[in-house]
């Protein structure tokens, strides 16, 4: 197995220090809980950061990986899983995430997400800031933060709105929000249309530190569309997005951002125009990351079909075959840096409803390693490894730390079955919400166990557990 | 055919099953007596959340002349306003047991989406952009009593493209009956990618003395807001796109959806021309939904066969026949 070309690990940019606040790894929020005490025996290690890729047994005690090896016994009091055949992986990391608390908890709540995400392998996910109210001052996302203290089963990370109310006409108090804990700042679900704003925020980005991670979609060029404008559009009648309506934005905010010399994250990229958008940025050396979800790796607008299904209704819109495969190149040539799942619950009754009156959005932390894995490593178009590593490198980029399976480091790591088949949505969902673009989709690819920060997060019915008996 | 929800879920043979239909039950349409008992004990639900007239007005014709019961709710008068979902709606009516709903929405869509949530057929009746198959039937009804047939027919529809449900329907049913279709309009309300529908475009008029029909679309004020008008002025469009007595061929058919602009898409004159089908178009509505209910409903049911329901028509028809 060591004959195998070494993959190129996504490098992480210079992130700028952490002026305001403490670093960004340590704001993350999370109920803890009792420590692990696990022995995953003869699992398949994969873990192309810590250069690991082999059958071994793997010791958690007091929810840290204390050894790695084969023949490892169990102590008093540790469980033993019986992990043969099974894949253990760091566990994911996702910058992109709608909790939608405070305000809209009907949609999902910081439990109901952190299960979801648990469920889904991630053990450190970054939430965006476009809640009831937005994420805009440090006494909000202070009292944020201590609720997540309480309910969340894997550690979050919080972001704060670029500007007030995400009204988009002044800054909010970015350095306050800085020291008050905020990981990153993004007005998510909406750009930043005042191109003289977006300059000021990477001006005081120089003050607040973080990430500044952008939805690029000028209003005026999407003009009220719900979908990818083209063929499917036309005979819909639907209204299309064109996708120059991010593409113009990101090359605005990449010539920016070169200029403020500032650092920038360009969310869920959907179409080639962006991509070479992206690629002629980091060419000149920008300090621009990007990522793409799940389902614009995995679908077009033909799915959207007769155009009666909400769910396949999201912000970007799924776009055609070309923007898809170039999309997977991107990911595989590193011009996209993560993959990020923009996992974004509705109710039912935001849903189902007429496409041009639904909200934009699906669901995706419990689909995101199954669908990549059953649409694109199993056929051969994209190497696991690769995989694994664009699900977990989102920690390097926004300064978290990035979950290694490697002795000492912290137990983050997810135990998948490969071979597990099943049905998405069959089973219900972890997620108070249900609005999956892939329900119904069979998939590969199953999440055992999740130990998020040490901490035993999700746990298969099927999984077999033994108390150490010796 | 369970629903009628859109031209393009048909095939040809389905279409010209339709229009035959509808020749046979336009015939009836010349008697004193116009009312078949084939629906007779049924309930139909029009249901309508834009304003239409006659849309409206012709299933709710075509619908009591085959004897149905029928229930007609308009959007200002219904519960929607009052937060109820589509859903909700539906569902509340069909309790009343309909055999058919008819359902005009401002949203793609929506008919097919009603599908889910009753026994109850769906007709389309206009949804968003998307499709207002009636029309299209309707419209290529009167088009095979002038002419004939439609193969090879040159037809152009001209106007507003982006926001007509009636050009979709129209691009997919006459293409379907061979008819060769060019959509013509300012590049702002063309749909980018349209020619993948199986129809050409043209930004000018230049080729249309060519056409056998000069189909002109309603400039759809009522689909652009303030602040996305689309064109720079009606009388730039008007003098570039509208349809007069010079750009109107003397053996080139006009057809329009109704209700006109004058003095916009077309001149006041080309409306009322021997060249002009509008009133034809309009004739044909009762006929053509008359069809589809007949072919949706009447063919369909545990006890109500096709054969029983010809047979109590040839009852009805006895007396009027035999006077």
């Amino acid at each position: 197995m060591t004959d195998k070309p070494k993959l190129r690990l996504a490098e992480p940019l210079d992130v700028l220090p952490d002026l305001a606040g403490p670093p960004s790894a340590e704001c993350l929020s999370f109920r803890g809980g009792d420590a692990a005490n696990l022995l995953i025996r003869g699992a398949h290690v994969l873990d192309p950061a810590a250069d690991v890729d082999a059958v071994l047994d793997v010791l958690i005690r007091d929810g840290k990986i204390v050894e790695i090896g084969s023949g490892l016994t169990a102590p008093d009091g540790c469980e033993v899983v019986d992990a043969a055949g099974k894949h253990l992986f760091p566990g994911f990391v996702d910058p992109h995430v709608h909790l939608r608390t405070p305000g809209f908890e009907y949609k999902e709540d910081l439990a109901t997400g952190t299960r979801s995400a648990a469920a889904g392998g991630f053990t450190s996910i970054i939430a965006m800031a476009n809640t009831n109210p937005p994420v805009d001052s440090a006494g909000a996302l202070r009292s944020l933060r201590m609720r997540a203290a309480e309910e969340a089963v894997i550690p979050v990370g919080f972001s704060a709105t670029v500007t007030k109310g995400m009204k988009g006409l002044e800054l909010s108090e970015m350095a306050d929000l800085a020291e008050a804990g905020a990981v990153c700042f993004t007005d998510d679900g909406l750009p930043i249309a005042d191109a003289g704003l977006m300059r000021q925020a990477l001006q005081y980005q120089r003050l607040a530190g973080r990430v500044i991670a952008l939805h690029q979609e000028d209003p005026r060029l999407a003009r009220g569309g719900v979908m990818h404008e083209g063929a499917v559009s036309a005979r819909l009648g639907l209204a299309g997005i064109p996708p120059a309506s991010e593409s113009t934005l990101i090359a605005r905010d990449a010539l920016l951002a070169e200029y403020e010399d500032g650092r920038i994250h360009v969310q869920h990229l959907s179409s080639i125009q962006s991509i070479e958008a992206i690629a002629a940025a980091k060419q000149r050396g920008v300090k621009i990351t990007t990522e793409v979800t799940p389902h614009h790796l995995s679908l077009t607008d033909e799915a959207i079909g007769d155009g009666t299904d909400a769910n396949f209704k999201m912000n970007p819109p799924l776009r055609t075959e070309a923007d898809r495969l170039a999309l997977i190149e991107g990911l595989r040539d590193g011009t996209i840096d993560i993959i990020a799942t923009d996992h974004a619950p509705h109710a039912a009754h935001e849903k189902e409803i007429p496409f041009e009156q639904a909200a934009m959005g699906v669901t995706g932390l419990e689909t995101s390693f199954p669908v990549v894995y059953t649409d694109l490593v199993l056929p051969g178009i994209l190497p696991l490894e690769l995989v694994i590593d664009r699900l977990t490198h989102g920690a390097d980029l926004f300064d978290l730390d990035r979950p290694l399976i490697a002795k000492d480091e912290p137990a983050n790591l997810t135990l998948i079955d490969l071979e597990a088949e099943w049905i998405v949505g069959e089973e219900g969902y972890e997620s108070r919400s249900d609005n999956s673009c892939f329900a119904g989709k069979r998939v590969q690819g199953k999440v055992l166990l999740t130990v998020a920060s040490g901490v035993t997060a999700h746990r298969s019915r099927s999984i077999a557990l033994q108390e150490a008996s010796n | 055919m369970r629903n009628l929800l859109g031209i393009a879920d048909l095939e040809r043979g389905q279409i010209e099953r339709l229009l035959d239909r509808a020749e046979s039950l336009a015939a009836l349409s010349e008697r004193e007596n116009k009312k078949l008992p084939t629906l007779s004990g049924r309930t139909i639900v029009n249901l309508f959340f834009e304003n239409s007239t006659r849309t409206s007005s012709s299933f709710d014709l075509a619908a009591k002349r085959l004897s149905a019961d029928t229930v007609s709710i308009k959007a200002a008068s219904s519960s929607v306003e009052k937060g109820e979902s589509l859903r909700d709606t539906v569902q509340t009516l069909s309790a009343y047991g309909p055999s058919a709903i008819v359902v005009r929405s401002p949203y793609v869509g929506a008919p097919g989406m009603i599908t889910r949530w009753t026994d109850a057929a769906v007709i389309n009746a206009g949804d968003g952009k998307h499709e207002h198959p009636t029309q299209a039937l309707l419209d290529a009804y009167t088009l095979r009593r002038r002419l004939g047939k439609l193969d090879d027919l040159n037809i152009w529809i001209v106007g507003d493209v982006l926001h007509s449900r009636v050009a979709r329907s129209n691009i997919f049913c006459l293409t379907k009956l061979g008819a060769k279709v060019t959509v013509c309009g300012p590049p702002t309300l063309i749909p980018r990618q349209i020619e993948e529908l199986g129809c050409e475009v043209s930004y000018t008029l230049t080729g249309s003395e060519e056409a056998d029909v000069l189909y002109v679309l309603r400039m759809q004020n009522e689909r652009m807001s303030a602040d996305d008008t689309f064109i720079p002025s009606i009388r730039e469009y008007a003098s570039r796109y509208q349809i007069n007595g010079e750009r109107l061929g003397r053996d080139q058919l006009l057809m329009h959806p109704g209700p006109v602009n004058r003095g916009v898409e077309l001149s006041p004159d080309v409306v009322d021309a021997p060249q002009s089908l509008i009133t034809e178009q309009v004739a044909a509505g009762v006929a053509v939904r008359m069809a589809v209910f007949y072919e949706l409903l009447a063919t369909r049911g545990p006890d109500d066969t096709d054969g029983q329901l010809k047979a109590a028509e040839a009852v009805a028809i006895a007396p009027e026949d035999s006077r």
